[in-house]
């Protein structure tokens, strides 16, 4: 009898990528900047040439911040010919944000994620729900970026990222096709009772074990999440110049229902998949904007 | 920029609030917090470093207990007491 092979593949893996807009060059004439934003499970960086963006990379946080930093502002040098001593002023920004060894400045990613957000969709969004690997953010922001509110989720990952993760492996699917997977079933299952990702994965596999499907399973763990996520931007005041940011930006099972619960839209997105500005780079964009804000004013001062 | 605190669950909505653009670094709502759950930190607001009060990163995760206590008492807690430039508020909704 042979032994069937453990299944090993790791359905959490989302891709980790860098990209150089094309048709973009610069001299030493022009200021360049940079924002590295040290997420709890995605690292993400951006340089921008005089306000604009240029380059960007995003790749999972290994287990030490330092490191993590240094790998994906390689990442995001790759290609361009620049050199870290290009780079006049950078910001570091995260989870991890105090312990990014090339940033001149460390500033919280509320901020951040305000002025990014400002810059991909424009000078009218109002509301920033920003799904991180390990927290949800909920942000509201004036037309130039400035942040009027903020709240964050009070506990732990339950209804984050990294949860999102965990039932990827749970279910064996491809964390990518959750978001799809989850809007696949007929009709909208109840929410599952808790979002803690310890006691949802018990819950879920009490489902499983009733008959459920694995569609039906994570419509009904994707829809608590929504619905957590959506108290939060209701709390900050949510007006209809609404976006989501973070990792989980990319889940059309979360964005959907977030939608439907709070009855409004979000403003259309780019395509990164197509070139377009990532969602989840918002806080890195946002930073390398603050680093040459900053480096202006210290020149001017 | 108001930064929200607290929670919302089958018991109920809580939440205490500090608006850092009229908080003035003073303290004194540090100083009279029962629990100690507040601190000064370093907020970067308009390309500057403010000083300003803040509920503490090992309180925000367990404010429901900490903020038990004073609770009830809705807008009349030592917190928003102490603050002379009404920064701090705070709100209780019970479900």
């Amino acid at each position: 009898m042979t032994e069937k092979p453990a299944d090993t593949k790791e359905y959490w893996r989302w891709q980790e990528y860098h990209r150089v807009v094309p048709g973009k060059t610069w001299s030493d004439k022009n200021l360049i900047t940079a924002g590295v934003d040290v997420g709890s499970v995605g690292s993400k960086a951006v340089i921008m040439i005089d306000g604009e963006v240029y380059a960007w990379a995003v790749t999972r946080t290994g287990s030490n911040s330092p490191d993590s930093a240094i790998k994906v502002m390689g990442m995001v040098l790759d290609g361009t010919g620049l050199q870290q001593s290009d780079i006049k002023y950078t910001v570091g920004t995260g989870y991890g944000r105090v312990n990014v060894p090339m940033a001149n400045k460390a500033i919280t990613e509320i901020a951040c994620h305000a002025k990014g957000a400002n810059y991909i969709w424009g000078s009218s969004v109002r509301t920033i729900l920003d799904v991180g690997g390990q927290d949800i953010k909920a942000i509201h922001c004036d037309e130039t970026g400035r942040v009027t509110s903020f709240l964050m989720n009070d506990k732990c990952a339950a209804g984050t990222g990294r949860g999102m993760e965990v039932f990827a492996d749970l279910l064996k699917i491809p964390i990518e096709d959750m978001g799809k997977v989850s809007l696949s079933i007929e009709e909208e299952p109840e929410p599952v009772s808790c979002t803690c990702v310890a006691f949802a994965k018990t819950e879920a596999i009490g489902l499983l074990r009733k008959g459920w499907t694995r569609e039906k399973v994570i419509a009904a763990y994707t829809r608590a999440m929504a619905i957590r996520m959506a108290n939060l931007v209701n709390r900050v005041g949510l007006e209809k110049e609404f976006v989501v940011t973070g990792g989980q930006s990319k889940n059309m099972g979360i964005v959907n229902r977030v939608e439907n619960v709070l009855s409004v839209k979000t403003l259309p997105s780019p395509n990164w998949r197509e070139g377009g500005l990532d969602p989840m780079i918002a806080g890195a964009l946002g930073a390398a904007l603050l680093a040459r804000a900053l480096y202006l004013k210290a020149q001017g001062s | 920029m108001i930064t929200h605190y607290g929670y919302i669950d089958g018991s109920g909505e809580y939440f205490i609030s500090i608006d850092s653009d009229k908080c003035n670094s003073c303290r004194k709502c540090v100083e009279q917090c029962p629990q100690q759950a507040l601190e000064l930190v370093t907020e970067f607001i308009d390309l500057e470093d403010k000083t300003v009060a803040a509920v503490t990163e090992e309180h925000r995760k367990k404010i429901r207990y900490t903020c038990a206590q004073c609770k009830p008492q809705e807008n009349r807690t030592p917190c928003v007491l102490a603050c002379q430039e009404g920064a701090i508020t705070c709100v209780w909704k019970p479900a």
